[in-house]
């Protein structure tokens, strides 16, 4: 009686010893990419199986399946739990971005499972902006080819800063060394020449899990680790950017006279309570007064935190402003380059004013000049015309309000922005900033001035032309008052 | 390296907060959908935690279906009377009134004119612009591609072919009107996340999700709790009290119950980790036909 119970005693502190642990596990955010043809599904499938996250029922689901349309024979066809739409499965191909989660003893793991044939590169692209480490994998008897190429200057773009190169189904060249180290050569001068300085190669075999989880007795000359632990163990925590403080108001928190309360996400750097602060594009100045959350206040807060400051002093402040540390200013201003990647059906159109998203800023743009084109296949630049679904390339880009951004190189945050089309809302396309251009020479038509006293308007009708204004702003544009 | 670390929970929480606040800010008239299960308990959380000191500037609304669980209904009204929730409750009274139910109907029928046609309705009178919801990408296949911000054209479609580009946090949140977003703020959390995050954060849940003898009839393999006398007369005779619980809640008679003794978060997880049946296999209505969740969300039904 008393062994029983004490047994149940030692399981119910068990699980909570494992929740206790569990509650500790970071995030890992990773894109899977391959041809059609490398086993990526398979891959994925193993790490989801082998990390024991498939729940039987599932399973029995997947061998239901496999008999119908599966493609790996007698094996279990892994890839069939994956692709999740009625469409894919009829045409054998994942279509589509899918979202795959699994966790082990050390990590949680969210995988984007990312198509690999040309006409969804979008997809790729879309997978990919949240992810801190990229899987390429290749196909151990095709080498590095152009897809690979392309799949690996996706990654260098989107400023992924681990690059995992799988080099799958070793099993189908006797796990022979000189073929693995001749393909890790050939792709060490890809990413020596994109300027990717974290790449890890694994020889693996995904159907067969060798080098999966664990270590494979038939590479004895891999001294490397599997690529679970790999995984479960390569440090992201110094990929974010804790030196520039940048916080992009979200919303502005009002409950009653006493609180106003700037809500936002850290989007880099660290802000403390006291902290001078400097607003933009008001310029005006104060300091933190405190940092609050649902659970109470905070000294300090980074990204990717989501909060509430408060200033000591009543200074206004809207969606769409940015708050940052007055010895450390973003670019601001109008005009700058870009690289940027065509996510439309419908070709680009210079002559359009789009609707550009900067983290929480919404202004009207326009594509002032298309630079050059890339082949993503060779990588070369090619002519600027205007670009295609899936073409990428450099631009410039002018906008009607000002924005505050950085070089996307240096913050993944405050580089990015997506294009809007203004007649059908979809997403038409993605940049990240390169930098500034020079503002002097630009006309300055995109922004209309109100002269409210030569326009001979009384003082007392200001406040509803600021109101008027500031909705103006919300929708993309600015106009100066000059009072 | 310093300091400046978050748990995966807490980074899931601020990319929820995130999530939250930026359908406050862009939309005219957004409203949280509340199912009353445990995700939406989770959801509802985060939606207080984006907005205090002060008050969510949206209302929740309920879809019921008239076949709900009643300790559900009891949960949802003393829960939003308790957090001072504006609670919009609506149901397809046309139907209700015709008779419509599982047992007379059957799932298909019910949950088409119970479930997907009421929430449109409500959708469309009340014109809202935004809709949260608290599915999870890891629930079920079609639901791990959907995008968090789910673009529904006029008619509340989704179509999974021209989902719009989603990137970093910048959510596009342009629409037409009479179109509108499904907002999925629970996107990247998990099963375990969610009762973890329960746990810690001591969110109140309905109390069906931890086991208690209820009377209980075995329907095709299913475990059904005789929750009101409109069990059919046939069934009743084979009533008996059982030790279970749920781990979705829904309507009664779709809803399977499992055999559990687990009374607290821990053993609930506990059992979820040693248990060989995924968690929507008690739904019924996943049942009716080969990806049938993803025929429902393109119909409008979340």
């Amino acid at each position: 009686m008393n062994q029983i119970s004490h047994i149940q005693m030692d399981n119910k502190l068990d699980i909570k010893a494992y929740l206790d642990a569990d509650e500790q596990k970071d995030l890992l955010r990773l894109l899977t990419a391959g041809s059609v043809d490398d086993g990526k599904s398979t891959l994925i499938g193993r790490l989801l199986f082998d990390s024991k996250k498939l729940y039987d029922d599932q399973l029995t689901a997947l061998e239901r399946d496999s008999k119908r349309v599966g493609n790996a024979g007698d094996h279990i066809d892994y890839a069939l739990l994956l692709d999740g739409l009625k469409a894919e499965r009829e045409e054998g191909i994942t279509i589509d971005v899918a979202y795959r989660y699994f966790s082990t003893n050390r990590r949680k793991f969210i995988i984007a499972d990312t198509p690999g044939h040309e006409q969804y590169t979008r997809n790729m692209i879309t997978g990919g902006s949240t992810a801190n480490l990229a899987i390429i994998l290749i196909d151990a008897r095709k080498g590095v080819i152009t897809q690979t190429r392309r799949h690996t200057f996706l990654v260098s773009l989107l400023g992924i800063k681990h690059i995992v190169l799988a080099v799958n189904k070793m099993d189908l060249v006797d796990f022979d060394q000189q073929v693995f180290n001749n393909i890790v050569a050939d792709y060490k001068m890809l990413t020596d020449h994109l300027g990717i300085e974290d790449v890890t190669c694994f020889p693996l075999s995904a159907r067969d899990g060798d080098n999966v989880v664990e270590k494979s007795e038939k590479t004895p000359w891999y001294e490397g680790t599997p690529l679970l632990e790999f995984l479960e163990t390569v440090p992201i925590h110094a990929d974010r950017n804790y030196s520039d403080f940048r916080y992009p108001v979200q919303y502005v928190l009002r409950p009653d006279l006493n609180f106003r309360g700037f809500c936002g996400k850290v989007a880099s750097g660290v802000v403390r309570k006291g902290d001078e602060v400097i607003a933009l594009p008001s310029l005006k100045r104060s300091h933190v007064k405190s940092i609050v959350t649902y659970e109470g206040e905070l000294q300090e807060a980074f990204p990717p935190q989501s909060v509430t400051i408060t200033l000591e002093d009543e200074i206004d402040i809207s969606r769409g402003e940015m708050i940052v540390h007055p010895d450390n200013l973003p670019f601001i201003g109008r005009h700058f380059t870009t690289m940027l990647v065509w996510m439309d059906e419908e070709p680009m159109d210079t002559g359009k004013q789009f609707f550009l998203k900067h983290n929480t800023n919404t202004t009207r743009a326009t594509i002032a000049a298309i630079r050059h084109r890339i082949d993503v296949n060779t990588l070369e630049e090619k002519e600027g015309k205007p670009f295609q679904l899936n073409e990428i390339g450099q631009v410039d880009i002018l906008t009607a309000k000002t924005l505050f951004f950085d070089a996307y190189a240096k913050n993944r945050q405050t580089g990015a922005f997506i294009l809007i089309d203004p007649i059908t809302n979809n997403t038409s396309a993605v940049g990240m900033i390169l930098e500034p251009l020079d503002e002097s020479a630009l006309e300055n038509d995109l922004v209309p001035t109100l002269d409210l006293k030569k326009l001979g308007i009384d003082p007392e009708h200001y406040d509803a032309i600021d109101i008027a204004v500031k909705e103006l702003a919300r929708q993309g544009l600015e106009v100066k008052v000059v009072k | 390296m310093n300091n400046y670390h978050l748990s995966h929970l807490q980074e899931l929480e601020a990319e929820s907060i995130h999530i939250i606040r930026e359908v406050a800010a862009e939309f005219e008239n957004p409203v949280m959908l509340y199912s009353i299960g445990k995700d939406s308990s989770v959801m509802v959380r985060l939606a207080e935690k984006a907005f205090a000191p002060g008050k969510v500037p949206f209302p929740l609304m309920h879809i019921d279906s008239k076949w709900k669980f009643k300790e559900m209904i009891q949960f949802r009204d003393e829960y939003a009377k308790k957090y001072g929730w504006n609670l919009i409750v609506e149901s397809n009274m046309e139907a209700f009134k015709a008779g419509v139910g599982p047992f007379t109907h059957g799932s298909k029928v019910h949950t088409d004119l119970m479930k997907t046609k009421a929430l449109l309705d409500a959708l469309n009178k009340h014109k809202f612009d935004a809709a949260f919801g608290g599915a999870r990408r890891d629930e079920e296949k079609s639901r791990a591609k959907e995008r968090i911000f789910s673009f529904r054209d006029q008619f509340q479609q989704w179509d999974p072919k021209n989902q719009r580009p989603e990137l970093w946090d910048i959510y596009n949140a342009r629409i037409h009107k009479g179109e509108s977003i499904r907002v999925f703020p629970l996107s990247n959390w998990t099963e375990l996340d969610i009762w973890q995050y329960i746990r810690l954060e001591q969110i109140p849940i309905v109390p069906l999700y931890y086991a208690k003898e209820r009377p209980c009839v075995e329907i095709d393999g299913n475990l059904i709790m005789a929750d009101d006398d409109r069990l059919p007369e046939k069934y009743r005779p084979l009533i008996k009290p059982r030790m279970v619980r749920f781990r979705t809640l829904g309507c009664w008679p779709l809803t399977g119950a499992v055999e559990s003794t687990a009374t607290t978060i821990e053993e609930i997880v506990e059992e979820m980790m040693t248990t060989t049946k995924s968690e929507r296999t008690t739904r019924v209505i996943d049942f009716d036909q080969e990806a049938s969740m993803e025929q429902k969300k393109r119909e409008g039904y979340f």
